[in-house]
């Protein structure tokens, strides 16, 4: 199987809070996603064959959702907020430095494998801003020097 | 995680119970968590409907609309089954309040939900919680697993015969998921894009049934609106807006954060006292009072009390409740550009004015930062604007055109300055590289 056992069976089990069988597929995309790291060919069709529907209706789910993606990404996915409040409180400069730091553009990868970068809109932490999510953890109240500890907290987690 | 504030002007109703521990069951019970819902299936559907209706309180995830009036409007008898769906996609810019809910409080929302679904005599509840929000739907994922493990979820809750079922899902990215139409399709597992109205959500919803449909923040108010009474809920605000309202406080403010205030209570005072004025002693220059969405306030117009018919009246909207605070130094021309680009970006490409619309006015918004910008644009992007307001699918469209007419309209100076290839006047240092207009 694609996935591992447990999270198959937590699908199979979560499908039956719904009247239909598609119902639980948006959440299990990203599921999906979070276990192998993107949504790969063998995913979508192992997700198609779940749900009982074909690999292209599950392409057409995919590519609305801007979470869900279908390339390999880095091991932490830093994401920038750079809607209004954050940038209202600096988040291009945000933007700019973390860019800067890894080396990489919006949507790049580092050649390790290690980060990726994105800018998005309003993740909800706008009363903290600027702000980023890498993965799901929220880092609020940004400054440069507070993005260069985290980043290096992330890298040193990887090497333990 | 987000760091909680307060301010002596609170009133605690719905944030009561933040950084109190409360997301753990008994700690809710020892805060009288459950006893509403015990209260309102004495009180039976009608008793519910009245309290609400008295309450007067309004949805609190941008419309502003009554809710024991939507609630009221679903039909008795249904050969489909009814369902609660409880909207907690919070993604429109300025907006982070329902994400306090969810992290402190979760079982009021699970509350709000039976109690809405009594109302209508439905059975099952969902709870949608953006993908974003991991956490939050790990917090609602247990709150709802103890509540079973209880016996306050299932089957015959509270020995009252009658069976009542909570789930929670997720999405994945997307903010027009939170419009409510876009919400069920995304709930069935598809691409978010809008229905058409009518049918309402309240007669034809998820899976072809009857089904309300309510913000995080209104569910999470019904609970205490049943233990503490309607009419005592409706005089905490101004006549017609019941209660209080989380603000979320953002921008260029020295105390930002979310703090929960009667409604009606003066925005000026809001930013000034509450927020703790305006930082780096810089001067105001404009207000976003009810997420991206909504038409900016000038410096001048704050004097008004935040309550949605006021709003209205001084000709912009409640809202979501972000109050996005802007300094003297801010550029209009680029705020315009950012809401814009925020809009182009979500928008689902269903409809043509929304699809174009917000693509030919980021363009042009970008151009125009850029320098490239020729004077007719300035009444180009109002008329763009205008012609999208009510010709959309779903109001998406509106909440990309209405923020942007209020800036051209009040700040079309700032426009001007910017013509003739000229720099922003008020940027310093950051340049933006984008193709100029020959
Ligand atoms: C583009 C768009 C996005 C919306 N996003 C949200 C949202 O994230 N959360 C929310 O509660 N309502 C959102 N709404 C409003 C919902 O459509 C709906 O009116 C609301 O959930 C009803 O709940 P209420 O009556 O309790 O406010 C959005 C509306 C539009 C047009
Ligand atoms: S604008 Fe950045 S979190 Fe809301």
């Amino acid at each position: 199987m694609v996935v591992s056992e447990q999270l198959d069976a937590f699908f199979t089990e979560k499908m039956k809070d719904y009247p239909t069988q598609r119902s639980f597929l948006v959440p299990m995309l990203l599921y999906t996603q979070d276990e192998l790291g993107y949504l790969s060919d063998e995913a979508i069709a192992y997700v198609a064959q779940k749900v009982n529907l074909d690999e292209l209706e599950i392409r057409n789910v995919i590519s609305y959702y801007s979470m869900l993606t279908t390339k390999p990404r880095g091991r932490y996915n830093v994401q920038v907020c750079r809607n209004i409040c954050c940038m209202l409180r600096g988040s291009d400069e945000i933007g700019a430095h973390v860019k800067q730091r890894l080396g990489i553009a919006h949507k790049g990868t580092t050649a390790d494998g290690m980060f990726s970068f994105e800018e998005v809109e309003c993740i909800g932490a706008c009363g903290w801003a600027p702000a980023m999510q890498v993965n799901y953890d929220f880092h609020e109240n940004l400054t440069a020097g507070r993005v260069d500890e985290i980043l290096d907290q992330y890298r040193s987690k990887s090497s333990l | 995680m987000a760091d909680l504030v307060s301010h002596p002007d609170e009133v605690r109703v719905v944030s009561k119970r933040f950084g109190q521990g409360a997301a753990d069951l008994d700690r809710y019970l020892a805060f009288d968590g459950y006893k509403a819902v015990q209260k309102a299936l004495s009180l039976g559907f009608d008793g519910i409907i009245k309290e609400v209706k008295e309450s007067n309180l309004r949805g609190r995830g941008g419309a502003g609309f009554p809710t024991g009036m939507k609630w009221s409007f679903v039909p008795k008898e249904s050969a489909k089954p009814k369902y609660v769906l409880c909207n907690g996609d919070e993604s429109e810019p300025g907006t982070c309040k329902d994400r306090l809910i969810l992290e402190h409080d979760p079982h009021s929302v699970i509350e709000g939900v039976v109690i809405g679904g009594l109302s209508i005599k439905a059975k099952v509840g969902y709870i949608y919680i953006r993908g974003e929000y991991r956490y939050l739907v790990d917090i609602m994922r247990k709150a709802i697993a103890d509540a079973y493990a209880r016996g306050f979820l299932g089957k015959n809750i509270f020995g009252s015969g009658v069976d009542f079922d909570v789930y929670w899902h997720t999405g994945a990215g997307a903010y027009e998921v939170g419009e409510e139409s876009a919400l069920m399709e995304s709930l069935e597992g598809k691409r978010g894009v809008p229905r058409i109205r009518p049918p309402f959500p309240a007669v034809v919803g998820l899976w072809g049934g009857p089904t309300i449909i309510n913000n995080v923040e209104t569910l999470a108010s019904v609970p205490h609106i049943i233990l503490g009474g309607g009419q005592w809920f409706a005089e905490l605000g101004t006549p017609k807006n019941g209660g209080t309202r989380l603000f979320c406080l953002s921008g260029h403010v020295n105390r930002p954060g979310v703090y929960e205030l009667p409604l009606g209570y003066n925005l000026r005072k809001m930013i000034d006292e509450v927020a703790g004025g305006v930082w780096k002693g810089h001067k105001l220059k404009a207000v976003t009072p009810g997420g991206s969405s909504t038409p900016v306030l000038t410096a001048d117009e704050v004097d008004v009390g935040m309550d949605f018919d006021q709003l209205m009246k001084a000709g912009s909207m409640l809202g979501s409740g972000g109050v996005v605070v802007l300094d003297d130094q801010t550029c209009m021309v680029k705020y315009a550009q950012r809401i814009m680009m925020f809009y182009q970006h979500e928008s689902c490409g269903w409809c043509i004015p929304c699809r174009e619309g917000t693509d030919w006015l980021k363009k042009t918004l970008n151009r125009f930062h850029a320098g490239g910008g020729v004077k007719k644009d300035i009444d180009n992007i109002q008329y763009l604007a205008e012609n999208m307001l009510g010709r959309t699918f779903c109001p998406l469209g509106d909440a990309a055109a209405m923020p942007t007419i209020s800036i051209v309209k009040k700040f079309r100076k700032e426009f001007e300055d910017h013509l003739e290839g000229r720099p922003c006047p008020y940027e310093k240092g950051v340049v933006e590289q984008l193709p100029v207009l020959a």
